[in-house]
């Protein structure tokens, strides 16, 4: 993975920066040892890794505006980083920068269920969002995979989606207002708690900007009341064609489920072997779930039953108790751990239109020849978001290569299809260098010119999302 | 001068900056008294740019051309048994404005209706814009996927930015089934404040309200408190149920089924009806829903209908009258939606500081010699 040049006059200055920063953060809070800052060398994306010069871990709002007034005046570069868990080396240092770590704030700062929002301090992890409302039966809608660690800083930088946004969307549908620290340390505030804010739309470029554009502090999210229930049906199929024949006809026919997910037979395997979730043998296996009360529940499910019927399902199981769906989305939850097991994998997060679906799952089949690496597929039937996991060894020499190769030519697939490079985990570094195939020089450059306005000194987290060669001119200033 | 496609009006723009020439980008004009006056020496129609390009049922994806008629979009939708989310209002009435709502004018202006409060507004149910900004070149952001994270999300910042950022061709929506049957549940005679609790009781219980509305004066001059669910008939009626009783401590409560009636009560609702015949200046405010009361305490003399749980404020008020000081101390944006253009006191009003600043840095970027719909946004 290129990087840029690290600015050695940066470097060469640690020590004093590393006394600027201890003026105004508590001594636990800068971090610069070199055994120390390893810790942030990487986030979930591991095979890229570069340890920063500094991390600090501010507490408030004030401290990270004072921080980054510091970095702006020494023109510091600024990774900010939520909890580490991106996929797309979101938060993956340079070695001439101070990481800007938000875990420490992560406090709920107002709850307000008359108008159905919360406001916390953006260091706070997804799930213990709804882990705070969830006493009066309300939660907060957007669930990544990785929500038990990820934060809302990380969720608002990559419009972060999850299973069940098919129903309820994605963070940029929920969130209301920020908090932000701009790079020269002005705290602005974007949004609130009502829905109509004057002037442009500042916060939906925001959500979404991966850490480019600020420093998010504080988000108001809407909150939902829990529905009644929740009750999947799992079916298999003789062939992917057939399950997404299966999701259109659904869709098709007005029933809105708030999830529908799709795994292939390699997935499935894994999955049984791992978790035992007694999913049948086919070719394909959807998990379709709906929410309500009893009787709704039941309206839809017979809807969708009768839909399913129609494809010859080789299984249709309805779930008939609380542990007979935690066993049916038991095998789907643990698809990442399960192949995690077996091998090294990427994940891959392409989204394509959905009647694609039969040709992008026989294409990625016959790459996965080609190159001679094993691919499970798991992923979002309803939106098309997919999730191809390509399985590899870390420890062969060129297998990562290869598997780059390989994930460059599904994701370039996505795109000549009709859809995109990246459904919800973000471009980082991983796409970077791909964002070409989707957009024009000059589509980029639209999205550069906001990031000029935002930060015009490009120091936050400038390496990642625009190709270094289409960035190159702008970095310089 | 005849718009037909994107090239056009790309090469158009492109003269236009060349001579720096601004320009009044018009859809099909049912909305151009919104917004402050804009300074213009000619017109960009967009109304040529007409067409579905692409509609997927299965995949819930639409695609047109911004000229295109908001009524064809709904039309193609309604046969396969689909609608835009986000019921767009219509604001030839209230305006008293001619023409053919346009779907570009819809995304310019960020038109939203009651269906908000459950379904998001138009920029959450749009997923792909392209659009030719003030230098005539060709700008594509999202496109027609529902789940996309590729690079900045311009696709939101074109939504409600009145044409100042670029003029825009072609955008994409993600779609919904079209509910198989509604109901609502009447409520009468209660005051703002009780009317606005109720509301949120609805709002905050699982049964999945997609329409609260509270209006001082309905048809018969009483108060009107109004609750909307729709979807399959017997999720429905279960539904509607289960609200009359999570609501029958707010007094006496009736339930209309019947489509005609329960869909001309929402359009009178959408799209401000009960405003339409009477003189005065009319504002569009957004609050905290529990600060909706307030905001029409501060305004006694004001008629006032409520949307969005009670977080969006119609108000008819006395001509010429800027609420906006009166308005103080309640957080939240006011802006004139109809009035006298000459008035003093502009329908938008300035920014902070230190938002302005980011705007009128995004402006330059995007325009950078101010000629599309300049000033609109104040």
């Amino acid at each position: 993975m290129e990087m840029p040049q690290p600015d050695t006059h940066v470097m060469n200055r640690k020590a004093h920066i590393v006394q600027r920063l201890q003026k105004v953060l508590p001594e636990s809070a800068v971090i610069f040892e070199e055994q120390e800052v390893r810790a942030y060398e990487c986030d979930a994306l591991t095979a890229y890794r570069c340890p920063p010069m500094i991390a600090v871990l501010p507490s408030s709002t004030a401290e990270v505006s004072a921080v980054l007034k510091i970095c702006h005046e020494e023109s510091v570069p600024v990774v900010p980083r939520g909890s580490g868990t991106s996929l797309a080396g979101g938060a993956l240092p340079t070695s001439d920068c101070v990481i800007l770590g938000v875990a420490r704030m992560n406090a709920v700062l107002e709850t307000n269920y008359d108008d159905r929002y919360i406001r916390v301090q953006s260091g706070r992890t997804n799930l213990s969002v709804t882990g705070a409302v969830e006493q009066n039966d309300f939660f907060y809608a957007p669930d990544p995979s990785s929500q038990l660690a990820c934060a809302i800083a990380g969720n608002v930088a990559m419009n972060s989606g999850g299973a069940h946004c098919l129903k309820y969307g994605v963070t940029t549908n929920n969130l209301l207002g920020v908090t932000m620290v701009m790079m020269d340390g002005e705290v602005v505030e974007i949004g609130g708690a009502y829905l109509d804010s004057a002037g442009l739309d500042l916060l939906g470029v925001i959500c979404g900007s991966e850490g480019q554009l600020g420093v998010v502090t504080e988000a108001t999210l809407r909150i939902l009341r829990k529905p009644e229930g929740a009750r999947p049906v799992l079916m298999g199929f003789d062939s992917n064609e057939v399950a997404g024949a299966c999701v259109s006809d659904i869709i098709k026919a007005g029933v809105l489920p708030v999830a529908i997910e799709f795994m292939d037979k390699p997935c499935v395997e894994a999955v049984e072997d791992f978790a035992k979730a007694g999913y049948p043998e086919a070719e394909a296996v959807l998990i379709v779930e709906v929410e309500g009360a009893e009787t709704e529940i039941n309206d839809q499910l017979a809807k969708i039953k009768k839909i399913a019927m129609k494809h010859e399902p080789v299984e249709l199981r309805e779930s008939k108790s609380a542990e007979e769906s935690a066993a049916i989305w038991a095998g789907r939850k643990a698809a990442f751990g399960a192949m995690g097991r077996i091998s090294d994998y990427m994940c891959l997060d392409g989204t394509i239109p959905v009647n694609e679906l039969p040709l992008v799952l026989r294409r990625i089949g016959e790459m996965s020849q080609k190159y001679g690496l094993k691919v499970a597929n798991v992923f979002h039937a309803g939106d098309g978001n997919m999730h191809p996991l390509i399985l590899f060894d870390a420890n062969k020499p060129g297998d990562l290569e290869l598997c780059e190769e390989f994930g460059a030519e599904v994701l370039k697939l996505c795109v000549e299809v009709g859809g995109c490079l990246t459904g919800e985990h973000g471009v980082g570094v991983e796409k970077r260098d791909l964002m070409l195939t989707q957009y024009s020089q000059k589509d980029l450059d639209a999205q550069m010119d906001v990031k000029d306005v935002f930060d015009p000194k490009w120091l936050l987290n400038a390496a990642k999302v625009f190709p270094l060669s289409c960035s190159d001119d702008r970095r310089a200033i | 001068m005849n718009l037909k496609t994107e090239t056009d009006v790309a090469s158009y723009v492109s003269d236009a900056y060349a001579d720096g020439r601004k320009l009044r980008i018009v859809g099909g004009g049912t909305r151009q008294s919104l917004g402050n006056p804009c300074e213009s020496k000619a017109v960009l129609s967009t109304a040529g740019l007409n067409g579905i390009s692409l509609y997927e049922p299965g995949a819930l994806t639409i695609v047109a051309a911004s000229g295109t008629p908001l009524a064809d979009i709904e039309t193609a939708l309604a046969a396969e048994g689909q609608r835009l989310p986000f019921e767009p209002m219509d604001h030839r009435g209230l305006l008293g404005s001619d023409g053919t709502p346009t779907i570009g004018g819809v995304v310019a202006c960020n038109i939203s209706g009651p269906a908000r409060i459950q379904a998001g507004a138009c920029r959450d149910s749009l997923i792909g814009v392209r659009f030719v900004d003030g230098t005539g070149t060709v700008i594509k952001n999202g496109g027609r996927v529902m789940k996309n994270v590729t690079g900045y999300d311009l696709v939101k910042l074109m939504a409600g930015s009145m044409g100042t950022l670029g003029v825009l061709t072609e955008v994409a929506f993600k779609v919904l089934p079209a509910p198989e049957t509604k109901a609502v549940l009447l409520m009468e005679g209660l005051t703002d404040a009780t009317a606005i609790q109720a509301l949120s009781k609805a709002l905050s219980s699982p049964y999945e309200v997609s329409g609260a509305a509270h209006v001082q004066k309905g048809l018969d001059g009483d108060p009107v408190t109004m609750i909307r669910v729709e979807g399959f008939e017997k999720s429905v009626s279960y539904r509607i149920e289960k609200l009359r009783k999570l609501l029958a401590s707010f007094g006496e409560s009736s339930i209309e089924i019947d489509p005609v009636r329960t869909k001309t009560g929402w359009k009178w609702v959408r799209d401000v009806e009960s405003f339409a015949n009477q003189t005065g200046d009319v504002w569009k405010i957004s609050v905290k829903p529990a600060d909706g009361p307030k905001v029409a305490q501060k305004l006694p003399e004001a008629e006032c209908l409520f949307d969005w749980g009670g977080g969006l404020i119609w108000a008819l008020t006395p001509e010429s009258t800027d609420i906006r000081n009166t308005l103080q101390g309640i957080s939240g944006f006011a802006e004139r939606v109809r009035g006298n253009t000459q008035d003093a006191t502009p329908a938008r009003a300035p920014q902070n500081a230190a938002i302005a600043k980011i705007e009128r840095g995004l402006r330059t970027k995007f325009d950078p010699k101010v000629i599309l719909n300049a000033g609109i946004m104040g």
